[in-house]
């Protein structure tokens, strides 16, 4: 198998997919190593993106201790998935696809991918399942405001697992017009390593920005992990550092990485929530972001070297957090990140870093049906 | 290379009365039964069979149920071949080879999984499965890693029927007979007796899985009915 991550990663998919997989490996090397791309790419983020976003530090949250905020909430469109979405989006022009498809399941990703598309001038059909649809109702209509067609999935789980399935079941049927672009560090290879590298601006970024604030590195690192794309961005800036710890946080009722077994699932092999028999299980989260019985690749493999840890927080940790933070910080958070933020700030040590990967406004129906 | 008696492949989803069911198959007229073992997230199926899987799944149809069920399809049915169809999840849970060995012991002859494309564990025996998207090299490798026989994918799509034959088909067939001489079955789009008999025209059987899945539903009778129609197709064209 190309691409693995140790045991994990690979290319677990039906034959007619397996020639676009190989055009757009060729397509992406070709790209890392073409200065116009990463010019094009630097363009995008400083001029249309909003990047470098900042470093907050949250004094009254985390009283005590030095916790920074990397800010991926104030990029456009609300989260770090147009850092993704523009990359694959020049990739897709570079390729000669006009059409794209996505799946979504907060709706972060499908309103990133919504908004590149038109920025391009892209057709978009972006797959959502119909519970994610009901408790994202903003991020729908931004979608389509933004030209794009969202179709409801309604089956299955009706989330995320289940409109990515229909997303790569719509890649295969229109494969020669069509570029899949997956929201998160998962799928096929070389999906995972691509969607990491497009996301490691967040971790380059922050470690730079956090030595000349601090003149030190952070003693951890600390993000949300659904897919893990947020996480593995951030992370990747701190790799090579090893007395920096990298913890990610899963949702408590979609701990792939906590009490998931290795397993394949959409195009990879990864650690999943599943039954013996190989049968995706139900993932169960407030966070419509972290509902996902899945992980990216490459997380399995941190987990096994023991590079990174992943632990989980519960909805109501998640939500305390979210209201805490929106109360000392005046900056009202995604639920995603709002589990991280439940962990850190327990974390026993004296420098935080926590990727903010988006903002709330998405969740304000979800948090109020559940906050006192 | 089109003439002798083509060879009729009927997919069933794997549900306590498909030893029935396939033995209806083969009396209406089929030469090999795929019987599929249901996977949560078929990314290769349409709805019908991905609807039927659901059902399978409901009904507790998980690996070793499924065997024991192919175990019993065998003793039905005598020599006819008979292969799951399944995914690479389950296989990966219950253990590539041990899979292979009970497989075996059970009576099954070879195996179809959608989403181990050629080149990955060449070590594990398999049908092949080669679409219109491959390029000659990949047809080549899928035909020279295939076990007994390569089936075409006529469409660039999941499984369920369609209106037409694919149009694709025809430049596929001919791709693959020009890189290899193993036998070629077309799957994928086929349900009616004309459309099997014009994909027969082009190779040297087909392949017809949600159509057979819906008259299978309709009981023992309806399925081998409908077998038998597309058998009376390929057979007089």
């Amino acid at each position: 198998m190309t691409a693995v991550f140790g045991a994990y990663g690979g290319r677990y998919v039906p034959e007619t997919l397996m020639p676009a997989l190989e055009e757009l490996e060729r397509a992406w090397r070709e790209a890392l190593a073409d200065d116009g791309f990463h010019e094009e790419l630097h363009q995008l983020a400083t001029t249309y993106a909003g990047r470098p976003t900042p470093l907050t530090l949250a004094e009254r949250f985390a009283p005590g201790r030095r916790l920074y905020l990397k800010r991926e909430d104030l990029l456009h469109t609300g989260a770090h998935k147009v850092n993704n979405a523009l990359g694959q989006a020049v990739l897709a022009r570079r390729l000669g696809k006009r059409r794209i498809v996505a799946e979504t399941g907060a709706g972060q990703h499908g309103v990133a991918t919504a908004t590149v598309c038109a920025r391009f001038g892209l057709e978009c059909v972006v797959y959502m399942g119909e519970e994610d649809m009901r408790r994202q109702r903003p991020n729908v209509e931004r979608m389509r405001l933004l030209g794009a067609e969202v179709r409801p999935v309604g089956f299955g789980t009706r989330t995320l697992k289940e409109a990515t399935s229909e997303a790569i079941r719509d890649w295969i049927t229109n494969v020669e017009t069509t570029h899949y672009l997956i929201g998160s560090c998962v799928g096929p290879a070389p999906y995972p390593e691509l969607v990491a590298e497009l996301q490691s601006v967040i971790g380059r970024e922050a470690r730079e920005q956090l030595l000349a604030l601090e003149g030190r590195l952070p003693d951890a690192v600390i993000a949300c992990v659904g897919g893990g794309s947020n996480a593995i961005g951030l992370f990747h800036g701190f790799l090579d550092d090893a007395d920096v710890r990298l913890v990610g946080v899963e949702a408590a009722g979609a701990a792939s990485l906590g009490s998931g077994r290795a397993g394949v699932l959409h195009g990879a092999r990864s650690s999943i929530l599943a039954d013996e028999d190989g049968q995706i299980a139900d993932a169960h989260s407030i966070s419509a972001g972290l509902d996902y019985p899945g992980v990216g690749p490459e997380h399995a493999f941190l987990r096994d070297s023991g590079r990174a840890t992943y632990v989980g927080a519960t909805d109501d940790e998640a939500l305390a957090a979210f209201r805490d933070l929106a109360r000392t910080e005046g900056i009202i958070p995604a639920l995603e990140p709002a589990h991280a933020l439940a962990r850190a700030r327990e974390l026993d040590v004296e420098l935080v870093l926590v990727g903010l990967s988006g903002r709330g406004d998405k969740d304000l129906a979800e948090v109020l049906e559940h906050l006192p | 290379m089109t003439v002798g008696r083509k060879t009729l492949v009927i997919y069933l989803m794997t549900e306590p009365e498909t030893p029935e069911l396939a033995r209806a198959a083969v009396d209406g007229g089929a030469d090999v039964v795929e019987l599929g073992f249901p996977f949560s997230d078929p990314l290769a199926d349409g709805p019908v069979i991905r609807r039927a899987g659901e059902r399978a799944l409901a009904r507790g149809m998980r690996t070793r149920a499924c065997l024991d069920v192919l175990a019993r399809t065998r003793e039905l049915t005598a020599d006819t071949p008979l292969l799951p169809m399944t995914y690479a999840a389950l296989l990966e849970a219950y253990g590539w080879e041990r899979f292979a060995a009970d497989l075996r012991a059970a009576g099954g002859t070879s195996m179809i999984v959608a989403d181990l494309p050629a080149g990955e564990k060449p070590e594990v025996r398999r049908v092949q499965l080669v679409a219109p998207t491959s390029s000659d090299e990949r047809i080549a490798l899928a035909a020279e890693q295939t076990d007994g026989w390569l089936y075409l994918v006529t469409v660039t799509g999941t499984t369920g029927a369609r209106g037409e034959l694919s149009p694709a088909l025809a430049g596929l067939a001919e791709r693959a007979r020009r890189l290899s001489d193993v036998p070629l079955y077309a799957g994928f789009g086929i349900s009616t007796p004309e459309q099997a008999r014009a994909a027969a025209e082009l190779c040297d059987g087909v392949v017809v899985g949600s159509r057979a899945v819906e008259a299978a539903e309709q009981g023992a009778t309806a399925l081998r009915d409908y077998v038998a129609s597309l058998r009376a197709a390929l057979d007089h064209g």
